[in-house]
């Protein structure tokens, strides 16, 4: 330690500025402090060692977490907090953050809409310079000028900028710690200090008014339990504007700037060739040359230095993509954000169940990663079904690292799956640390809390149940089961009823299978408790809801289907005798009937009636669009059903059938163009085919077929 | 006032290349007339004494005139009525000074008119000489180190586009018939123009294409840009044609240019509206157009003041290409979105007169 005390050494930064970083660098390498101040919140300091574990990778982040609310200090490379933190590292010197600790930062009321100019003081000089890209402004004015001590000359633009600005709330506060933090090592005993702060900060650093001022501002300022770590960190989040972002607009070419070791226009269009050619368009070396010599051309045309970002794209668009966009997107995607995720070593502190999850996706092989990936599981493999699981669990956990997608194959056993790691799941993880140590147990437990809310509805309940299926928590599944039955008692709403029964059903299927006794007990009462309510239900509704009520009896017939019940089927023949339903209900339970084998004469008595001129049109209508619902197709397909709407339209009187035109159009308008013009060429092509008659086959020897064709469909 | 119908860009705006000139001075490319700068200026206008020629994107301009001082060939790409070969022609008048050296893409351009072709009678009577030869437009501009332009690059045959290969790349055009060869001066460069829609006619070979920077020109990016580019042609176009002048009623021109943004878009200006498009591009050029023939009608046979009545008729006739499906469309057009603007009551009324 020096025995003189030098002033401290304020070195303002631009955030996340590459610039900023080789500068910053360059004086800690010259000025060789005894102390290193960051900004950044003081309860980092002991994670700071954490910085120069091999298994750190930038971008990270430092998360600061206290009751739900959290804070992030993130670093790229290329960021001068990082290079500072490396620097100190190398040299062996003590690293202190100076910042307004978390634990207050995080207590006080969040302040809205704050002044650009401190959020970004260097970008704003660039901008009234008529720069557009504040780096571009650097590099221009600062680096290419080649003098030493160029941090000095920002602190006094900085001066400049802030003449009669007078700090208020957090900035104050902040300002008022940083200086505390300087004092304090002062009085440690440091021989030189370097202080590495935003820009905005160092003339508020430069002089320090006495002590007793700041310390009359820090007192007495709420203050919560913090608890903080390392998190990895996306490019993604470093561009993005809002939430947690850092608003950096073009991390990757930031990232190409400061690693870049020399030549950095010629390395980055070279790049942007191979991410092309990787797609398979074909760029050749002479197309980088020429698109090299294009973005200098530029650069001269605008009386720029150097080729920055805007001129190597419109070189790459103009060359390389031809004048095209989509590989210009693609460049931007890839290269100019550039997704990057980072990793932390696995000694930082981590709540049990981000462990669990860690070793969970060490066991499983499932890597998180920032570029969205696609997976398709095969449920019959146990890694797939392990992956499929943690997937399912992690979302009732409030993590959707993975969202399901439709599949393209058919079956069950088979699962689409779309991960994309973001980091603020770091976050929810911690916040679902109080369910459970592992993820299996905080998933049940959630469960078992979302099942005994009072206002879950029983539409909600049930899909619980299926969501528990997919996910493996049969310990949460009795506490829910027992929510359905309490519910379903209690609830005299047949349509909620009647919207809880399918999931159930669903839900049946796989759990018999897993062994979940109760749910058949469970989905048979309710569909009893439907059957027995649903006539009262269909009187007295409006068109909207009679529709909801066309979509729910669907549902239900549809899950009846897999499990057989003739009560179903029963309450369905009892309702069509009813007069008064509404048109679209009546017309809809007749189709079900007809579908299910009633005599033809019938339905064609029903039809002519409904159709009669007694009932008003739109009721009619509606009737019509209830039994025709469910597409064109059938009607192409089915013969019967063709025969039946053809024979009634053909037997209408000229008057009569021209009053019912008008219906027809409404509900064959809804049907697709093809599916339209199928039906025409159907009816056209002559009187429709008569059904088949059923062929004298040998049912001994169709016998072990169709036990196992009705075995998949559930009815064995 | 000469006497010419349309003079070129350099005759018409020689004052301005003058006045850039004389203030210029940037270093100068080898054989140009101007800085890379100036020439950007001279496209886009400084404000004051510098019309703008082009109304547009900056950074389309400044990669066309970048590309132009690199030795690499510039092809502009758009959709037609995009002002690709009004760039192109500023651009050569203002680099060159000359934007004559044109050679116009058909399907029946041969390879003369790239390379060069002979004088028979002196070819007879003197055998093959320099002076038997007639230069092509790009054999000149090689020769004289200028920009020489080829429209619609497309629209040639393949094998006559591979005649600029060599042009190109190794700058020289071999006269095997003399053993001699033209080599290009500094200066030389070469502006193509094709067609977006046209690209599968015949579609540049990759070496050709290769040897190109291209710059696509988009549509006019707002009604409001361009009403302007409109207002801007149609009042020189008026000066040129010495019509007599009329108030160029910008309510007019607005209204045709948001019947043609709308229809081009397949929906209204406030995107409630769906509309379908006809099929014909509805460009920039075409608005121009029907304005300046409305002014010359209003002119001539109506009071001097442009009324709806003088654009009907040309908006009808640039949208309906196609007598049949067209048809439908305007009318659609017409009775779904004219109708019930409330300040459109004439315009309804013309349009259905005239359609």
């Amino acid at each position: 330690m020096r025995a003189e005390v030098a002033a401290p050494s304020i070195l303002g930064v631009r955030h996340h500025g590459p610039g900023s970083a080789k500068a910053v660098r360059a004086e800690l390498e010259r000025l060789r402090p005894d102390v290193v101040l960051i900004e950044g919140p003081p309860e980092a300091d002991p994670l700071v060692a954490l910085a120069g574990d091999p298994e750190m990778e930038p971008p990270v982040a430092l998360l600061a977490h206290a009751q739900g609310r959290a804070a992030f200090w993130p670093f790229a490379v290329f960021s001068p907090e990082w290079q500072a933190i490396a620097y100190a590292r190398e040299a062996g010197v003590e690293v202190r953050f100076c910042d307004l600790p978390a634990a207050h930062s995080l207590a006080l009321p969040e302040e809205e809409g704050e002044e650009h100019a401190r959020l970004d003081p260097i970008g704003e000089l660039a901008r009234a310079a008529g720069y557009d890209d504040p780096e571009r402004w650097w590099d221009d004015v600062v680096e290419h000028r080649g003098e030493t001590g160029t941090l000095h000359a920002v602190a006094e633009a900085m001066a400049a900028l802030r003449e009669g600005h007078e700090p208020t709330g957090t900035e104050a506060l902040r300002e008022a710690a940083m200086r505390r933090a300087l004092r304090n090592a002062l009085k440690d005993g440091f021989g030189s200090v370097a202080v590495v702060c935003g820009a905005w900060h160092v003339p508020a650093l430069t002089h320090l008014p006495p002590a007793a001022q700041d310390e009359r501002l820090l007192r007495g300022i709420p203050k919560v339990k913090v608890d903080m770590t390392w998190v990895p960190w996306t490019h993604g989040r470093l561009a993005a504007r809002s939430g947690y972002g850092a608003g950096v607009a073009s991390p990757g070419w930031y990232d190409h700037l400061f690693s870049a070791p020399d030549r950095p226009v010629e390395r980055w269009l070279a790049g942007a060739a191979a991410v092309l050619r990787e797609e398979g368009l074909p760029v050749s070396s002479a197309h980088v040359i020429e698109s090299v010599r294009l973005a200098q051309g530029l650069a001269g045309l605008r009386g720029r230095p150097l080729a920055g970002l805007s001129e190597v794209t419109e070189a790459a668009r103009a060359v390389l993509c031809e004048g095209d966009d989509l590989p210009v997107e693609l460049i931007q995607r890839r290269m100019v954000v550039g997704e990057r995720l980072g990793g932390v070593p696995g000694s930082t502190p981590m709540v049990p169940l981000q462990r669990h999850l860690r070793e969970e996706q060490r066991r499983l092989r499932l890597k998180p990663e920032a570029l969205a990936r696609e997976h398709d599981l095969d449920l019959r493999k146990p890694l797939d079904l392990g992956r499929s699981r943690l997937l399912h669990r992690l979302n009732m956990i409030g993590v959707p690292w993975g969202t399901t997608r439709q599949t393209r194959g058919k079956g069950t056993f088979r699962e689409s799956w779309t991960l994309e790691w973001r980091p603020e799941f770091d976050v929810a993880l911690i916040e679902a640390a109080p369910w459970g140590v592992t993820v299996d147990d905080a998933a049940a437990a959630r469960a078992g809390e979302l099942a005994a809310r009072e206002d879950a509805s029983l539409a909600d309940l049930t899909s619980l149940v299926e969501r528990c299926l997919l996910a493996d928590l049969t310990a949460a599944l009795p506490g829910i089961l027992q929510a359905i039955k309490d519910k379903a008692a209690l609830d005299g709403q047949v349509s909620h009823l009647m919207a809880a029964l399918p999931a159930l059903v669903r839900a049946q299927r796989y759990g018999d299978v897993r062994g979940t006794g109760g749910l058949a007990a469970i989905t048979d009462s309710l569909l009893a408790r439907i059957c027995a309510g649903l006539a009262p239900a269909l009187t007295g509704l409006d068109d909207d809801s009679a529709r909801q009520m066309t979509g729910l009896i669907d549902g239900v017939h549809s899950a009846v289907g897999l499990l057989g019940s003739d009560l179903w089927q029963a309450t369905l023949a009892n309702l069509a005798r009813r007069t008064g339903l509404p048109g679209i209900i009546e017309g809809r339970i007749v189709r079900i009937l007809f579908d299910a084998d009633a005599s033809v004469d019938d339905v064609s008595v029903r039809m002519a009636r409904a159709m009669s001129s007694g009932n008003p049109p739109e009721r009619a209508a509606a009737w019509m669009e209830g039994f025709l619902s469910g597409g064109g197709l059938l009607l192409v397909h089915d013969p019967r059903l063709l025969a039946i709407v053809d024979g009634w339209l053909t037997g209408l009187p000229p008057v009569a059938f021209v009053d019912v035109l008008p219906l027809l159009r409404r509900t064959f308008g809804a049907f697709a163009p093809p599916e339209r013009r199928m039906i025409g060429d159907r009816v056209r092509s002559g009187a429709p085919v008569p059904a088949r008659e059923a062929s004298d086959a040998d049912e001994e020897q169709a016998a072990g077929a169709v036990r196992t064709v009705l075995e998949i469909l559930g009815r064995a | 006032m000469t006497t010419v119908l349309r003079p070129h860009a350099e005759d018409l705006y020689a004052e301005e290349l003058a006045v850039l000139a004389k203030d210029d001075d940037r270093p100068r490319p080898p054989g140009w007339r101007l800085s890379p700068w100036a020439v950007t200026t001279y496209i886009l206008g400084d404000g004051d004494q510098i019309t703008p020629k082009y109304i547009g994107p900056r950074r389309i301009v400044e990669v066309a005139v970048a590309t132009l001082a690199t030795d690499r060939a510039l092809l502009l790409l758009g959709v037609p009525g995009t002002a690709k070969t009004w760039l192109s022609e500023h651009l050569a008048a203002a680099v060159s000074g000359d934007s004559t050296l044109l050679v116009q893409g058909t399907a029946g351009t041969a390879e003369e008119a790239i390379r060069y072709g002979w004088n028979y009678a002196r070819l007879l009577s003197e055998g093959p000489s320099r002076g038997a030869m007639t230069p092509s437009p790009v054999m000149r501009a090689m020769a004289e180190g200028r920009l020489a332009r080829v429209e619609e690059l497309t629209r040639m045959p393949s094998d006559v586009q591979d005649a600029l290969i060599t042009v190109l790349s190794e700058k020289t055009l071999p006269i095997p018939e003399l053993n001699e060869e033209v080599q290009a001066a500094k200066g030389f460069n070469v502006i193509a123009t094709a067609n977006d829609r046209d690209r599968g006619v015949n579609d540049l070979s990759s070496a050709l294409r290769r040897r190109f920077n291209t710059v696509v020109l988009p549509v006019p990016a707002s009604a409001e840009e361009e009403v302007e580019i409109v207002s801007r042609r149609v009042a020189q176009l008026g000066r040129s044609l010495e019509l007599p002048e009329t108030p160029a009623g910008m309510e007019e021109i607005r209204r045709v240019v948001t019947v043609f943004r709308e229809l081009r878009s397949g929906v209204t200006s406030d995107g409630r509206t769906k509309v379908k498009s006809p099929s014909g591009t509805l460009s920039t050029a075409e608005a121009i157009s029907v304005v300046t023939s409305g002014i010359a009608l209003a002119a001539h046979f109506g009071d001097g003041v442009l009324r709806p009545a003088d654009i009907a008729g040309g908006i009808v006739g640039a949208v309906i290409q196609d007598p049949v499906a067209d048809r439908v469309v305007w009318q659609e057009y017409l009775e779904a979105v004219v109708r019930d603007r409330d300040d459109w009551r004439d315009f309804y009324r013309a349009c259905r007169d005239a359609g």
